[in-house]
């Protein structure tokens, strides 16, 4: 690890004009990165800690929303969040109990690695990312693998999540990093319904529009029985083919909808 | 007998420092002034080297000292620690394994430079100032290649990449070529054994030490052999005399093989150390581990078996590519050779067997014995093809393997791979086996699965290993250039206590808990007055150290036998105390007496009399009451046991799901019944992560994809079932005193083959043509074989 200089703000507004330093990182949980800045990966010469400032840490559900502050652990997410239940249980299964109680919901997201379970969760809830700047919607955010519409020094605040008629996370583990080989988010709002995609596609995570249509008319199992996505897109690497990780966006999202 | 001896499943005495964090590993020892070493490292798998600067590296702030290649030119290579000779008879192929990477690098990762400084973080910084401009050659990587010589040479001084070509046993490879020519029926099979990763807990560390005041040097390092590696610093690599050299393995967090050897970081701290006058020391962090530590198995085997129609073998034929990556590590030539191809006859009484097998540099890790070393291999080519076989024949897997298995009144048995097996009752494994694992539940076990949607499938193996190489004089004559004996000092002290120091090196083994239990078993005192020392040269006799399950079959002999002389010598200072001869005094539970009256003397009070020597018979015995003995077996040992196995498969994922794992093992007798159950349940995860898990994998250019824990799959608890173990059907090893074989491998060698033969059955009786699918057996990998 390289020298770096640690800012501990007390407020979002502190926090946010720390990171108008050269060099400025926020610092969320610190679970990816610190990691890479400890085999010297990375070399931010001013951290910007977000993790103990108490307007961005918490947990409430009104008016049909779920709102996580973005500093809020997946352990809290996990433990306060009832009032959505798949979202609940999605945070309870990132990682291990480590990981768990450091990683932030805000950090997830900005970081955007096409494995996490928190875009899934997101895209596919169609939530709200609240920042120290504007509100921008999920489907806007996620631009890229590691990349998103945040500005330089953005910082997440709050996610706010619609909280859907029926959801369900399936995650099928990578066998050594146990991020999503790959995830499938599934959430019915009414008739409308969402389906997220994590962990397959070169692109990062994505709504999978063809599935969407076939259980917004029909939300049964059978209804997306016979799509595929394009294996064309889809990551290829040691752990899966690109034509088995297609496969199992199917096999997923069928069991996703089966457990809604 | 005392509370405690032989069989008691007493605790671990060392598992209160364990578990209280009150360990000491090499890297909690930092001497004063401590100097911190960080090694430059090859990104490029093959490459030339043509200049290496490194003086903006020296100025930099701390920077004491920069090694390179050169500085090493004029001392020694790191040896192999066995000549294999090839078919035609030409001797192996032997290219130096420099300290530092000179002229060439051979593997991302091999060390080029090296930095000391008086902060870890000055070594790092300057290392990344180093200036090497190393010109990337094309690399060897796939074996095939390798070994057609088509294009680049890992050693261009050898002219070849086959390091030795070797045919076991050479004069019985017409009459199994011609067997298997005739034979009704013949099974072949083509499998890889898939390259891991030792990955133990604790990072390799070293810490070199010199006194300019006395000349000597002091190494204290994460070793399972420390004998092992002062031999080979002094007499091959540095020369500095054994005499002036001492080597400290303290606590140590696992080896499975990875620590026996000795590397060039070693070497490189104590020469540092004695040019700078201050300590220096080296912690490998996990990249690092991934990268330099010896990786295990990468075997690429073809295997044929020939049999009657009704089953009875004829012959095994193995050919073998074994990679030994860039350089040969210390026992890399002997484990694809003599602890693998001399296992080829399993346990079976097959009449012909054939292996050979190519040894191949390649622009990867060294490659060398990883927990089972050799026998993995050759169980997991053998009970493949057998299980394959059987389901060609339409024969149960379990009626082929009784069929064949060598019978219990044909011991000692000579195997058609050369080896004489001395004891073993393999029907009994196996009847034990259909019990435990209740066989006959297992279709209506089947039937449940299915309507849960899952494939169900039962696996077995039968496998046999050798532990505790020996004897010298054989393995001298087959090429090993060290003996393989162990050493036991036992020192009684004047108040009654016991100090033993071993050979053997305790990693994780227990050996502080059951060692002991022979002594106090053999004296008839308390195990709890008894202490091993073990891991320094200065302070305990040459021994061999702890690999090949070789501790107690082989150390544990010697602690028998020196405590055998210490009870002769007992013997006859209590005959003196008791005014009588020798010959007429009894010993047991710790008091000897004579027989027919009631005058006894305690074990204590013999001690005692022993170092405080009024009233005794100087002349004729001498004080003190302390023995050593050396103990080279007479043979191996041959652990061996049935396994069985059921798996379940998600058809829509290709997922695994272990439901059952059952380990029956032979290892004769057993010491200590809890250690060996730890150590059975050890290798069975390891082994059960080499079937589903672990994969180490370079790319075409030599890099390794699968670098870090994020790529590199351990086994976790929640990938593993709950274990059966039972090792109650045991036969005694017929050749050393205590009569145990050695367990610490076992479970590693018995559960891949099982895995896989689970997997493989779920698949057929789930309707799947599918006779094969190499490790790890993935999720990715099954639903493409199922998909095909």
């Amino acid at each position: 690890m390289y020298d770096f200089d640690l800012v501990i703000p007390s407020s979002v507004a502190d926090a946010a004009s720390a990171m108008k330093a050269d060099g400025a990182q926020a610092l969320g949980g610190g679970q990816t990165l610190l990691p890479t800045m400890k085999q010297r990966l990375a070399a931010p010469e001013v951290l910007v800690k977000l993790s103990d400032l108490a307007e961005m840490v918490g947990v409430s559900a009104a008016s049909g929303i779920l709102r996580v502050g973005g500093a809020t652990t997946h352990a809290q997410v996990a433990e306060e969040g009832a009032a959505y239940p798949a979202l609940a249980a999605l945070a309870g299964n990132i990682g291990d109990p480590a990981v768990r109680n450091r990683g932030t919901i805000g950090g997830s997201i900005a970081n955007n690695d096409p494995a996490a379970c928190y875009p899934a969760g997101a895209l596919g809830s169609g939530a709200t990312i609240i920042t120290d700047r504007r509100e921008i919607a999920a489907d806007d955010f996620f631009t890229d693998l590691f990349e998103t519409a945040l500005d330089e020094g953005e910082i997440i605040t709050a996610v706010n999540f619609p909280i859907p008629d029926a959801a369900n996370y399936q995650k099928f583990d990578q066998p050594a990093s146990r991020f999503a080989l790959v995830g499938v988010f599934v959430a019915r709002f009414g008739d409308a319904v969402r389906v997220a995609v994590t962990g397959a596609s070169n692109g990062g995570v994505f709504r999978w529009s063809v599935a969407e249509e076939a259980l917004s008319a029909d939300f049964s199992a059978s209804a997306v029985e016979g799509l595929a996505v394009n294996a064309g897109d889809m990551i290829s690497d040691l752990h899966g083919s690109a034509a088995y990780r297609a496969h199992l966006i199917g096999v997923l999202t069928r069991r996703a909808v089966q457990s809604c | 007998m005392p509370d405690g001896g032989i069989g008691a499943p007493t605790k671990r005495r060392e598992d209160t420092r364990f578990l209280t964090g009150r360990g000491k590993y090499t890297d909690d020892f930092t001497p004063q002034n401590t100097s911190y070493c960080a090694f430059a490292r090859s990104q490029v798998a093959n490459g030339k080297i043509k200049s290496i600067d490194t003086s903006a590296a020296a100025a930099m702030p701390g920077v004491l000292a920069i090694f390179t290649g050169e500085d090493f030119v004029e001392v020694g290579g790191n040896p192999a620690g066995w000549a294999i000779v090839s078919r035609d008879g030409e001797p192996m192929k032997e290219p130096k394994r420099p300290v530092l990477a000179h002229g060439k690098v051979r593997h991302v990762g091999d060390a080029y430079a090296a930095v000391i400084a008086d902060t870890l973080e000055e070594a790092m910084d300057a290392v990344e100032a180093i200036e090497a401009d190393i010109e990337e050659l094309d690399a060897v990587v796939d074996m095939a290649s390798a070994v057609a010589n088509s294009g680049t040479l890992v050693h261009d001084e050898i002219g070849t990449n086959t390091c030795f070509d070797w045919g076991w046993i050479e004069d019985n490879r017409a009459a199994t070529d011609e067997a298997i020519k005739k034979a009704p029926h013949v099974t072949t099979l083509e499998l890889i054994n898939n390259r891991l990763v030792p990955n133990a807990l604790e990072p390799r560390c070293s810490i070199g030490e010199y006194d300019p005041g006395t000349g000597d040097y002091k190494l204290t390092t994460t070793s399972q052999n420390p004998h092992l590696s002062r031999l080979l610093i002094s007499a091959f690599v540095l020369g500095i005399p054994e005499n002036k050299l001492t080597v400290l393995a303290p606590d140590v967090g696992g080896g499975f093989g990875s620590k026996i050897y000795h590397y060039g970081e070693e070497a490189l701290v104590l020469a540092a150390a004695k040019k700078l006058g201050r300590p220096v020391k080296w912690t490998a962090t996990r990249t690092e581990a991934f990268l330099s530590d010896a990786h295990g198995r990468d075997h690429v085997t073809k295997i044929e078996l020939a049999c009657e129609k009704d089953g009875t073998f004829i012959a095994f034929r193995t050919e073998t590519m074994a990679n030994v990556g860039a350089y040969l590590s210390n026992f890399s030539t002997a484990t694809p050779t003599f602890l693998h191809g001399t296992l080829m006859a399993g346990n079976y009484t097959v009449p012909n067997v054939y292996v050979n097998v190519k040894a191949v540099f390649t622009n990867t890790a060294p490659v060398d014995a990883y927990r089972g070393a050799g026998r993995p291999e050759a169980t997991y080519s053998l009970e493949r093809v057998i299980d394959k076989c059987a389901r060609e024949l339409g024969m149960d897997p379990v009626e082929i393997r009784r069929k064949n298995f060598i019978k219990k009144d044909q011991y000692p048995y000579a195997s058609a791979a050369g080896l004489e097996y001395d004891s073993g009752n393999y029907d009994a494994l196996m009847d034990g086996l259909e019990k435990t694992a209740d066989f006959a539940g297992f279709e209506a076990r089947r039937a449940e699965s299915a309507k849960q949607g899952k494939l169900r499938g039962l696996g077995i193996n039968a496998y046999i290993e050798a532990c505790g190489i020996a004897p010298s004089n054989l393995v001298g004559i087959l090429g090993a250039r060290v003996g393989l004996y162990d050493a036991a000092t036992v020192r009684v002290n004047p108040t009654g206590n016991i100090s033993v120091m071993v050979g053997a090196h305790s990693h994780g083994q227990g050996h502080e808990t059951a060692f002991p239990q022979i002594v106090a078993d053999m004296l008839g005192v308390d195990p709890e007055t008894i202490d091993i020392v073990h891991g320094d040269t200065s302070k305990i006799p040459f021994g061999m150290g702890t690999y090949g399950s070789r501790s107690l079959a082989v150390c544990g002999s010697a602690v028998f036998r020196a405590t055998e002389k210490i009870i002769v010598k007992a013997t006859a200072i209590a005959a003196h105390m008791l005014e009588d001869e020798p010959d007429n005094i009894d010993f047991s539970d710790g008091v000897f007496s004579i027989a027919g009256t009631n005058k006894s003397v305690g074990f204590g009070d013999v001690a005692l009399k022993a170092y405080i020597p009024h009233e005794y018979p100087i002349e004729g015995l001498e004080p003190g009451l302390e023995e050593t003995a050396f103990y080279d077996p007479a043979n191996f040992t041959y652990p061996s046991g049935a396994y069985a196995s059921e798996v379940e498969v998600d058809p829509e994922t290709g997922k695994v799901t272990i439901c059952s794992m059952v380990a029956l093992d032979d290892f004769g007798v057993v010491v200590n019944p809890m250690i060996v159950t730890g150590q059975v349940e050890g290798g069975l995860a390891q082994g059960i992560g080499q079937a589903l898990l672990e994969n180490s994998v370079y790319d075409d250019n030599g890099q390794l994809l699968s670098g870090s824990l994020m790529d590199y799959a351990m086994p976790r608890a929640d990938d593993l079932p709950s274990f059966v173990v039972d090792h109650s059907h045991a036969t005694r090893c017929n050749h050393n005193p205590i009569g145990s074989k050695g367990c610490g491998e076992a479970g590693a060698i018995g559960s891949p083959p099982t895995i896989v033969n689970a997997v493989v059955d779920a698949l057929a009786r789930g309707g799947h043509d599918v006779d094969h699918i190499d490790m790890p057996v993935s999720p990715s990998r099954v639903w493409a074989a199922m998909n095909k």
